[in-house]
């Protein structure tokens, strides 16, 4: 049986007193691309945090690598990627190079300096999101796109076995969020790497995703593709709060 | 000049001195502005401008402040000062940047108290000031010795963390960097580092040379590393020729350093333009 990556039990979060997750249940495992979607203040990003590490949720338990997130060390088996929009200034005076090398800071504990060695693992991260010879570039001279794929690399540097994104097709245009998610694919296809992806942009990532939650304030969906792919567009407006019609593939634009 | 060196112990101090702020101050300086925390140098130096003054006042009241090197003083009010700005940060936490202003005024207040009380300190203030070649004693050289190589230590072994938390707190969080304790080290020795520079360019110039020199340096920069060398190098410059003018010209070496640093950054914005 694929091991535990995620698992989140009755978890529960107010914010003073409104309710931001309601009773939220879900278990991710190893080498599972799920999407987690969700309408604007569904509760996605505050999920995003619990997990994380950087909110305490009010009530219920999570798991991470089948250990209570407590006593969880190893941060680098999860790689993050969050909005581009909030990541950095960006008149920042790094090299994409000197970016993904960050990536490896806790695995390489305090006090060590990085050396040829993490600068191969970082080079082979940048191979991987094919930014490599852009390496020496200063990150501010890159396009959105291209940036976004350095901040991958960084999350993928420390071999991660889940990497965590929240919506990070934000501000990146079309042409190149299309690529992008098809990197995805190929990560979790080919690396092995679970992936659990926060996004707005539900008909390209249901098509990628192999499971689908669908959160607002507490789960309303959660299961494989082929399952998501039966229920009904009424249905997934009535949770979503307005009327949704998803594409489905011998379309090309949604019917009026 | 290079004969007075080699005569008088002053100068050799002050010299000294000077280059070895030369290259702290700034390298600091680059990891406080990419955080766009610039301001907190200021208000830190005014800080230890109610230390100093307050020491100054105490040794005319006090036999044993008579003997304190009042650098001592001034460094530890601004070791408190950037603790309690830490404090006040997360006390506001939509409005951190009020922490500045707030730590700033209380920082002139008690100065302005101590200087009234004490009816002015003529020489004495204005070198703390604005910066003296002549009054950097030995122990003074010891101290900026003995604090460049906790803020080289300190930059050498905590690189890594630094940067990532300069570039992106967020990721730095996530990725389980000890964001309080290094944030907290990080204050301590900036407030260090202002302790050290004081004597040579003056508690009101301090900031000068750890954001100008940064300010020219990441304007041609690629990479953080060149960042930091020029850096380095802009504050070198600023410090030899503002000593050198300082000594001939007999006036303030806080003055002449901050005004090279001034130049430097047009001459960098002028090249940057015209090669563009």
């Amino acid at each position: 049986m694929a091991k535990s990556i995620i698992k989140l039990e009755h978890i529960t979060h107010k914010y003073n007193h409104s309710i931001a997750l309601d009773d939220v249940s879900l278990e991710v495992k190893q080498g599972e691309f799920w999407a987690l979607i969700g309408p604007n203040g569904s509760g996605k990003s505050t999920l995003l945090k619990i997990i994380l590490g950087l909110l305490k949720p009010t009530q219920g338990t999570i798991e991470l690598f089948g250990g209570p997130i407590d006593s969880f060390k190893q941060q680098q088996k999860i790689g993050y990627v969050s909005q581009k929009s909030n990541a950095f200034t960006t008149k920042f005076p790094a090299t994409v190079l000197e970016v993904v090398k960050s990536g490896l800071t806790s695995k390489k504990g305090l006090f060590k300096r990085f050396d040829k060695e993490d600068e191969q693992q970082a080079i082979e991260a940048l191979h991987v999101v094919k930014m490599a010879d852009r390496k020496y570039e200063s990150i501010g001279d890159l396009s959105g796109g291209q940036q976004q794929r350095v901040f991958i690399a960084r999350a993928l540097v420390s071999h991660p076995e889940l990497l965590i994104m929240d919506e990070p097709t934000v501000g990146i245009d079309r042409q190149n969020v299309e690529s992008f998610y098809a990197m995805l694919s190929e990560l979790n296809r080919d690396y092995g790497i679970a992936i659990l992806l926060v996004t707005h942009e539900i008909d390209v990532v249901t098509k990628l995703a192999t499971h689908i939650a669908c959160l607002n304030r507490s789960i309303h969906f959660h299961g494989v593709h082929a399952d998501y792919e039966k229920m009904s567009d009424r249905d997934l407006s009535g949770w979503y709060g307005h009327p949704i019609r998803r594409l489905h593939q011998e379309e090309t634009e949604p019917v009026k | 000049m290079i004969e007075a060196i080699f005569a008088y112990e002053f100068l050799q101090n002050a010299v000294l001195s000077g280059l070895i702020i030369g290259v702290i101050a700034p390298m600091l300086g680059l990891f406080i502005v990419v955080r766009r925390m610039a301001m907190i140098s200021d208000a830190l130096s005014h800080v230890a401008l109610a230390g100093i003054a307050g020491s100054l006042y105490l040794s005319q009241q006090v036999l044993f402040f008579a003997a304190l090197n009042p650098v001592y003083l001034g460094m530890g009010a601004a070791v408190i000062g950037s603790l309690l700005i830490e404090r006040l940060r997360r006390v506001y936490k939509s409005f951190e940047e009020l922490a500045i202003p707030i730590i700033l005024s209380a920082g002139i207040g008690f100065g302005a108290i101590f200087i009234s009380l004490a009816k002015g300190f003529g020489t004495d203030l204005v070198g703390y000031l604005f910066g003296s070649v002549s009054a950097v004693s030995r122990q003074d050289l010891y101290i900026v010795i003995l604090i460049a190589i906790i803020v080289v230590a300190f930059l050498y072994f905590l690189y890594k963390e630094l940067f990532t938390l300069a570039f992106d707190p967020e990721y730095a969080r996530v990725s389980g960097i000890n964001e309080r304790v290094i944030q907290a080290s990080f204050m301590i020795i900036t407030a260090l580092v202002i302790g050290a520079s004081m004597r040579i360019v003056g508690i009101l110039l301090v900031s000068s040379l750890m954001t100008l020199p940064v300010a020219a340096a990441i304007q041609i920069a690629k990479s953080y590393k060149s960042a930091l060398i020029y850096s380095v190098i802009f504050g070198e410059i600023a410090v030899i020729i503002g000593l050198i003018s300082a000594y001939y010209l007999d006036i303030a070496p806080g003055g002449t350093i901050v005004v090279t640093s001034v130049f430097i950054l047009l001459i960098v914005l002028f090249w940057k333009k015209i090669r563009s």
